[in-house]
């Protein structure tokens, strides 16, 4: 097996017993990336240069016998909405086109003291609004499962290139969905922890109440290993929460015996495709038969989710955007002739549609006569969704649905209709109003050969009941080792 | 009878001079070269987020407390939504609903009266940077930001409108002032730009209990200012509710220069802030507990200070006034009578002495190398005799360029006065001798002339002598003869 398709803990093991080293494992995953890159296009900017400078250091603490860290020497992709330091950060926008950041968010300091290898910077939907990766400014992405499909969004290049191996893993964010709908279409283990679980100091902000970062991974480990890397209270953001963050690993265990699942009935409702349904079906019986309980639950408000979520994430975005005017950084018009003018060409060249739509529809919900009907309506639906969450987590450990209602679409299919577009966060969402920890694992393929997630959602806080479901289930399929047949020349 | 009633509320916006900025750790100096007090987060830079600073928390609940407001236990942050270059995020992180605190009131006299005006709310906002325009730079291709100031822990007092004249609007903004320099939250340098003051102005028929259209006035550099962008602004609107016109709702500027108010250009006047909870804060929760601590923290008020030189000092309302215009005067008072000295002879040099020289060096008093101690002990020096009045200015100079203490000064420049009969007789003698023309004329009964022999007695001995030595003496002398 190529080091390229290894996952984070088997190559630490090798790192560790000095049966490769991180550069030759870096330059490794850099020829996957040369020859995977043409068709799959997951990255915007490649930093090999600096990321063979930490393959050497990371190298230098295993030569010395130094107890080093789990993810010491492993490459790893970052979402291009995370601030990196020295480092070109877009957000796949012509209007952070030349942003370079003097610092680096938080993650990326806590990545850095792991000694990662920075690989590059992902592609993803503008400033991450998207369930497609089509509206990028630069390029689409293309599902390594078949190159004509989408690879879900918005955090579409991270999802596909630890799909087509060419990194081992990846960050993201989720803000309605963002990691969990890719990680179901590319085949990938994608978490969303609890709001205020991982700091958002640096992360680009979309949507300030919704926006979490979270890891991509092959399988369950690895996913605990990023946690144990990304979680914790962070000084330089006050959302983040004071609560103890456990070693992820020790979650790891094989076993679901009387744990409680709750299947809720409104998530197996009309857009649902059959073959999407009778997958993850057809997973949770694994796991009922591996000793879990499965109960049928209620949760009554998910009908509201997409449009309490098309209005509040568009509110906070319409001012998180304001500052993107051409002032102090990033692209400005040319020869302005005067303030307002300025302010207008910048942003009407150095938006992409959809950013605009949503720019609009936020400035609308929160304007004078509207706020009342539109944003505080929208609170008040939030309220309800987290209650029917509370009083669910009352019933039941963990609540199982599909992650998306269908499997990758192709590209183009669903760009003309942005009802339709939207549609595809309908799983997602509510857990994300409910600020709530979501994982979503691949539990099997549709027919035309394209994966399906399961999706998992916890309490707040309650990731290691997730983890452990996971890789419970994981040890007992086989899912996650299949591979994308990427018919590519090496 | 007027016929028309001024209607006057008041927005004061006063800097806080807390160590760093409201939301970074940036620290604000007056003065300092353009945006080297920023950092990414005061910049609005992609990613970064704010955080509550306590301490300007606790600065607006110290603001609140002195103006007798109810501090609001459960209280959150907004944002507030407008394009304007100077903002960097293009929202200003401000409070909406919930404002730390609510309905104070701030006491203080008006033409001799004791005047109360209700305070709406108080609030704590950033400040914005400022554009540097081609009249600064002389590049009229283009302006420039600094953003030094952006971040700068604001406080918003709004009053209700229940003043009725521009002077009165003065004297509430001064109280306001005081009260604020007192408690040592805010510097309130106008002319700096620490202290906003900006009236929102109607008139309406007298007797009348409807509000009339209201017109907002910004740009005011100095009380003074305000007070003529004020009266000018009445008189404005007098003449056009005389003609039967209306008065139009906006924002004036007050150009100085021309002593006029104008219609606002450039900074459009959005209606509608989009106001919402800035989802990068949590709530702010302030625990009795809290409050607790701070109340016992609180100096005394300047109207209680004034109230109690009046009762325990004899100290008359006029010099009362003068004497709590700052804290640091009323501080340098007090302490100089808890010296031991006289209260009134205190007051008198403050006023007097210790003005002329801090205003000659534009200096206050807290940064003068004059202390309590210095005109305490001053004082006791005239009391006993060792020096004269007129000495003592000379030697209260003398400290004020130094800090030198009194007594060394006069110590070592041989101030003291002479009290030895023999040696002032001495003297008295040489200058009748040397002036018989005057000495004549007194014998002759123009009492008058002992004023001319005790001058040139004083010169003689450079004002040393004691004065009602030489007057004795001399009026012996020349009635012996
Ligand atoms: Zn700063």
């Amino acid at each position: 097996m190529p080091h390229y398709e290894l996952t984070a803990h088997a190559l630490h093991e090798k790192l560790k017993a000095r049966d490769i080293t991180a550069v030759e494992l870096t330059e490794s995953v850099y020829s996957r990336v040369a020859a995977v890159e043409p068709h799959v296009k997951g990255y915007l900017t490649l930093t090999r240069e600096r990321a063979l400078q930490q393959a050497s250091a990371a190298d230098a603490g295993f030569q010395k016998g130094d107890e080093m860290p789990s993810l010491a020497g492993i490459p790893i992709a970052i979402k291009d909405v995370i601030c990196t330091k020295g480092v070109r950060t877009t957000c796949a926008s012509k209007i952070l086109s030349n942003f370079v950041p003097p610092y680096d968010a938080t993650v990326m300091e806590k990545l850095h003291q792991q000694g990662i290898v920075m690989l590059g910077k992902t592609n993803m939907d503008e400033f991450a609004m998207g369930s497609s990766t089509e509206n990028s400014a630069y390029q689409v992405t293309h599902n390594p499962w078949a190159l004509e499909t989408i690879p879900g969004g918005s955090s579409g290049g991270s999802a596909a290139v630890v799909a087509a191996d060419a990194a081992v893993c990846s960050l993201g964010s989720d803000t309605g969905g963002s990691i969990r709908q890719p990680a179901a279409l590319c085949g990938v283990v994608g978490m969303k922890p609890t709001y205020g679980r991982v700091s958002r100091y640096g992360l680009i902000a979309f949507a300030s109440s919704l926006d979490q970062i979270g890891p991509f991974s092959k399988d369950v480990t690895d996913c605990a290993l990023l946690l144990n890397a990304i979680c914790g209270r962070d000084a330089m953001d006050s959302t983040s929460v004071d609560v103890p963050v456990p070693d992820f690993t020790k979650s790891l265990i094989n076993d679901v015996k009387g744990l409680k699942i709750g299947v809720p009935k409104e998530y197996f409702a009309q857009g649902l495709e059959a073959e999407v349904s009778d997958t993850v079906h057809a997973a949770i019986a694994v796991l009922e038969s591996l000793g879990a309980s499965v109960e049928e639950i209620s949760l009554p408000h998910t009908e509201y989710a997409i449009a309490t979520y098309y209005i509040i994430a568009p509110a906070e975005a319409s001012a998180n955007l304001a500052r993107y005017d051409g002032v102090r950084y990033g692209y400005r018009t040319e020869n302005p002739s005067d303030l307002l003018t300025m302010y207008k060409k910048t942003r009407s060249e150095g938006f992409g549609q959809e950013v605009k739509r949503r720019i609009m529809l936020g400035t609308f919900a929160l304007s004078a006569g509207y706020q009342d009907a539109y944003y505080k309506k929208a609170q008040k639906a939030r309220t309800l969704i987290k209650s029917d969450f509370d009083a669910a987590f009352q019933e039941v450990d963990v609540i199982a649905t599909p992650t998306s209602p269908t499997p990758a679409f192709k590209i183009g299919e669903r760009t003309a209709d942005p009802l339709q577009m939207y549609l595809s966060d309908v799983m997602t969402t509510p857990a994300s109003h409910a600020g709530l920890p979501g994982i979503s694992i691949p539990c099997g393929f549709v027919k035309r050969g394209l994966p399906v997630g399961l999706q998992l959602l916890a309490a707040p806080f309650a990731e290691e009941r997730l983890l452990r479901v996971a890789y419970t289930f994981e040890q007992n399929t086989e899912h996650h080792r299949q591979k994308p047949n990427l018919r590519v020349e090496l | 009878m007027q016929k028309y009633e001024t209607v006057i509320g008041l927005e004061i916006h006063a800097e806080l001079c807390t160590e760093s900025k409201l939301f970074c750790h940036c620290a604000y100096t007056f003065g300092a070269a353009a945006n080297d007090c920023t950092c990414p987060i005061c910049l609005g830079m992609p990613g970064t987020l704010p955080v509550i600073n306590k301490n300007a928390v606790a600065f607006a609940v110290r603001a609140g407390l002195a103006m007798d407001c109810d501090i609001t236990s459960y209280s959150k942050f907004d944002r507030k939504n407008y394009f304007y270059p100077d903002l960097p995020k293009n929202y200003q992180i401000s409070q909406y609903d919930l404002p730390l605190c609510q309905n104070g009131q701030v006491t203080f006299d008006f033409n001799g009266e004791r005047r109360t005006v209700a305070l709406r709310r108080i609030h704590l906002e950033e400040d914005t940077g400022k554009s540097v325009h081609a009249e600064v730079t002389g590049d009229a291709t283009r302006s420039f930001m600094d953003f030094n100031r952006a971040g700068v822990p604001l406080l918003e007092i709004v009053s209700e409108p229940e003043i009725h004249s521009p002077e009165e609007a003065i004297a509430y903004c001064r109280a306001v002032k005081e009260i604020l320099e007192y408690i040592g939250v805010s510097d309130c340098n106008m002319e700096e730009g620490s202290l906003r003051c900006e009236p929102n102005l109607s008139l309406r028929p007298m007797g009348s209990q409807q509000l009339g259209t209201r017109t907002e006035i910004k740009n005011k550099n100095s009380f003074q200012e305000l007070l003529d962008a004020m009266q000018y602004e009445v008189q404005r609107q007098a003449r056009i509710l005389d003609e039967g016109g209306e008065v139009i709702q906006e924002t004036l500027l007050f150009d100085a220069s021309t002593g006029k108010t104008a219609a606002m250009r450039g900074k459009e006047e959005a209606d509608d802030y989009r106001y919402f909870p800035e989802p990068d804060l949590v709530h702010v929760q302030i625990n009795a507990d809290w409050l607790t601590e701070i109340q016992p923290t609180l100096p005394e008020l300047p109207a209680a200070r004034r109230e109690r030189f009046i009762a325990d000092y004899s100290i008359s309302a006029e010099n009362a006034e003068f004497l709590t215009a700052t804290r640091h005067l009323a501080d340098f008072f007090d302490e100089a009578v808890q010296c031991g000295s006289e209260p009134t002879a205190c007051a008198n040099w403050i006023m007097g002495d210790v003005s002329r020289l801090l205003n000659a060096a534009e200096m206050d008093i807290q940064d003068a190398k004059v202390t309590p101690a210095h005109l305490s002990e001053l004082i006791q020096l005239i009391n006993d005799a060792t020096i004269s009045g007129k000495i003592a200015k000379s030697v209260l100079d003398d400290a004020f360029e130094t800090g030198k203490m009194p007594k060394d000064i006069v110590k070592e420049k041989g101030l003291s006065q002479i009290t030895d009969t023999s040696e002032i007789e001495a003297i008295v003698l040489q200058v009748v001798e040397a002036h018989p023309g005057p000495a004549q004329d007194y014998r002759d009964g123009k009492k008058k002339a002992i004023g001319f022999l005790v001058g040139q007695v004083m010169r003689a001995t450079r004002g040393k002598a004691n004065p009602q030595l030489v007057n004795q003496i001399l009026t012996r002398v020349l009635s012996e003869e």
